[in-house]
């Protein structure tokens, strides 16, 4: 084969193992969609006329919209800090967008349950100072499954964002000051405008893995607050439906490509050519 | 005719001290309104360390800084508000042509009518009519160049910094930007501070040189000053080649000063300057001759290699003492005939020439 280079040949067996491990179950999972329990498109039109799917879904799209302003505007400051900070803020904000890192998501998710719980840290010392009363809720709801979410994808938005802010040519942002402009002006106007691709970027990301998750839903929505990938568990582990399972797989899957579509679109003309 | 809102700069002892390395020492210099200064230096000799010091991105270690008078040491950058373009542009990457050069105007607060105007007028003045809705990325090396200019001037600054605004251009290009910032000058009238590593740059476009060589100002005046009577050898050599002669019996009259130089005896007029044992000419003030002329210095030599560079043609030679000879001569005035070995006689008029 000459026409293939040698770095070509190289990620042959890694594009051999996605395929196998991604796209052929994918086709799998779609045969299913439109083969179980009988040949016809039978299962797309119960999924998208269930009143308990379509809200699922429109939890999923909301719960993870939230998740991803949050994230991106937690992590824009954060990541500012990392990159732009004094020497001892760069090594503490490291520690902290690495450490958790390392730390399994079922054991964060076990950990913000231990901290939010009705009877969890936070509440039990707030009681016990005279700060509350009542025990606030703050899992087995939307709020612990946001809370959980944006501590997990802080990370995966830092990177990008980081990288799109290291890109910024210093003396642009001199030159906006040597015109007379403030540091606000100089932030909202020259600044933020540069990382625009990086804050596009990271919030793809962020959204799209969002999407996805499973355990820290599962945990700390405690069943009531349940996503896509927790309703589509349950189609196949607990209510075997297993074509209906399949089917909302597929609808999530295809959401998310045309999302990824457009965005890669929109983003394109302000990316550096 | 617009009002001119040219500014004077005072710089008093300026020192900056990065660590335990000196990068300016003790730099007091007075821009005039209006004037064309270019700060001119081998790399590393501090230039743009004093603009970010005038600009009020650096602040200096010590001394102090005036802005018509009045201190301005501590003021920060955003509030002096003179107009700096950076090598390498610094445009926003972001905003198109018509909107980098509003920039500044929307900081002023100026109306939106006439912000329109002045970006249209700045546009055209530059000459990018027909460019104002691209982006910077869209643009040529020399239209970037245009839109910084543009951005930096368009809100009449007091003063205008350029940090090396052409080192990225071709030779065609920079000599036409050069001609551009030289009618903005004189259209303008603002005060400007150029930095620039090229010499012919330098002479060409300033109406005063500063000469910095490791954080030290060397000598600050005209063009044909620095060019012709440099305040040393540093400054002679930085600014083209130049012939050094090592002179002993030194003697000075009313008439001027003679001097000997490998046994020809050298007359200098009352006009180079306090003799010393050092005398410097530049190239294309000496010229080729057969023999000794009576009326002139004359000194022996024997040609060693021609390069010709189209008009002109460089000549290299060594006196007997072995002392190295450069002469620049009209390619036009050479005998064809001359060729490498050949026995010569260099001459110039007393009048030229400087002590160093
Ligand atoms: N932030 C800094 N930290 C340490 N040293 C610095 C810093 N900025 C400049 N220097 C040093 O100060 C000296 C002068 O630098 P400067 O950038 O002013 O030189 P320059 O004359 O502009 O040179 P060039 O023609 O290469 O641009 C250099 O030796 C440089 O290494
Ligand atoms: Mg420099």
């Amino acid at each position: 084969m000459p026409s293939l280079s040698r770095p070509t040949l190289l990620i042959v067996p890694l594009m051999g193992f996605m395929v196998l491990t991604y796209v052929v179950p994918f086709l799998g999972v779609a045969a299913w969609s439109v083969t179980l329990p009988e040949p016809g498109l039978g299962q797309y039109q119960a999924a998208l006329t269930d009143p308990l799917v379509l809200s699922v879904f429109l939890r999923t799209f909301r719960v993870c919209l939230v998740v991803t302003v949050i994230t991106v505007g937690a992590s824009y400051m954060v990541t500012l800090l990392w990159v732009r900070g004094t020497r001892m803020q760069r090594v503490l904000i490291e520690m902290c967008i690495l450490i958790p890192f390392w730390i399994s998501v079922l054991t964060r998710a076990f950990g913000w349950l231990a901290l939010l719980s009705t009877k969890g840290i936070l509440n039990t010392w707030a009681q016990n100072l005279g700060f509350l009363a009542e025990p606030l809720t703050m899992v087995r709801n939307e709020f612990g499954v946001v809370v959980g979410m944006v501590h997990f994808l802080i990370p995966f938005a830092a990177f990008p964002l980081a990288s799109a802010m290291r890109a910024v040519d210093e003396r642009a942002l001199l030159a906006a000051r040597g015109m007379g402009a403030g540091r606000t002006r100089v932030f909202a106007q020259v600044f933020v405008p540069m990382t625009a691709p990086g804050i596009l970027g990271a919030g793809l990301v962020v959204f799209v893995f969002a999407l996805g998750f499973f355990v820290t839903p599962a945990i700390l929505g405690g069943g009531r607050s349940v996503m896509a990938a927790e309703l589509i568990y349950l189609r196949i582990f607990q209510s075997p439906n297993w074509g209906l399972g399949a089917a909302i797989s597929v609808i999530l899957m295809v959401t998310v490509g045309g999302l990824l579509a457009v965005m890669m679109r929109r983003a394109r003309p302000a990316a550096p050519r | 005719m617009k009002e001119i809102r040219a500014a004077e700069i005072g710089a008093e002892g300026i020192g900056k001290s990065f660590g335990s390395f000196a990068a300016l020492t003790d730099v007091s210099l007075t821009i005039g309104r209006g004037e064309f200064l270019t700060l001119l230096g081998p790399s590393g000799s501090g230039k743009t360390t004093f603009l970010m010091i005038l600009a009020g991105f650096e602040a200096a270690t010590c001394g102090r800084l005036r802005l018509d008078g009045a201190d301005m040491t501590h003021t920060p950058a955003e509030a002096r508000a003179f107009g700096m373009v950076f090598q390498g542009y610094a445009l926003f990457p972001h905003m198109t042509v018509e909107e980098n050069i509003a920039f500044p105007l929307k900081v002023q607060r100026r109306s939106g009518a006439e912000v329109k105007r002045r970006v249209a007028e700045m546009v055209e003045m530059v000459g990018l009519g027909g460019h104002g809705h691209k982006r910077p990325s869209g643009l040529s090396g020399g239209q970037q160049q245009r839109v910084a200019l543009a951005r930096a001037l368009a809100y009449d600054p007091p003063v205008l910094l350029l940090d090396e605004p052409f080192s990225a251009l071709d030779k065609n290009l920079r000599g036409q930007m050069q001609d551009e910032v030289r009618r903005l000058h004189r259209d303008l009238g603002t005060t400007f501070v150029f930095v620039t590593h090229d010499q012919t740059e330098a002479l060409a476009l300033s109406s005063r040189v500063a000469i910095f060589n490791h954080g030290v100002l060397q000598q600050i005046a005209p063009p044909k000053e620095v060019y012709e009577r440099p305040a040393n050898r540093f400054v002679a050599e930085f600014l083209g080649t130049i012939n050094i002669l090592p002179l002993t019996g030194v003697t000075s009259g009313s008439d001027g000063a003679s001097g000997v130089f490998e046994g020809q005896t050298l007359r200098m007029a009352a006009s180079l300057g306090a003799p010393t044992a050092t005398f410097a000419l530049r190239p294309e003030y000496m010229a080729l001759h057969a023999g000794a002329l009576p009326d002139r210095n004359s000194i022996p030599a024997t040609l060693v290699d021609l390069t010709y560079q189209g008009a002109e043609t460089q000549l290299a030679l060594k006196t007997p003492g072995g002392v190295g000879l450069t002469l620049s001569q009209p390619t036009a005035a050479l005998p064809g005939s001359l060729a490498p070995g050949a026995q010569v006689w260099v001459t110039w008029f007393a009048d030229r020439g400087i002590f160093l």
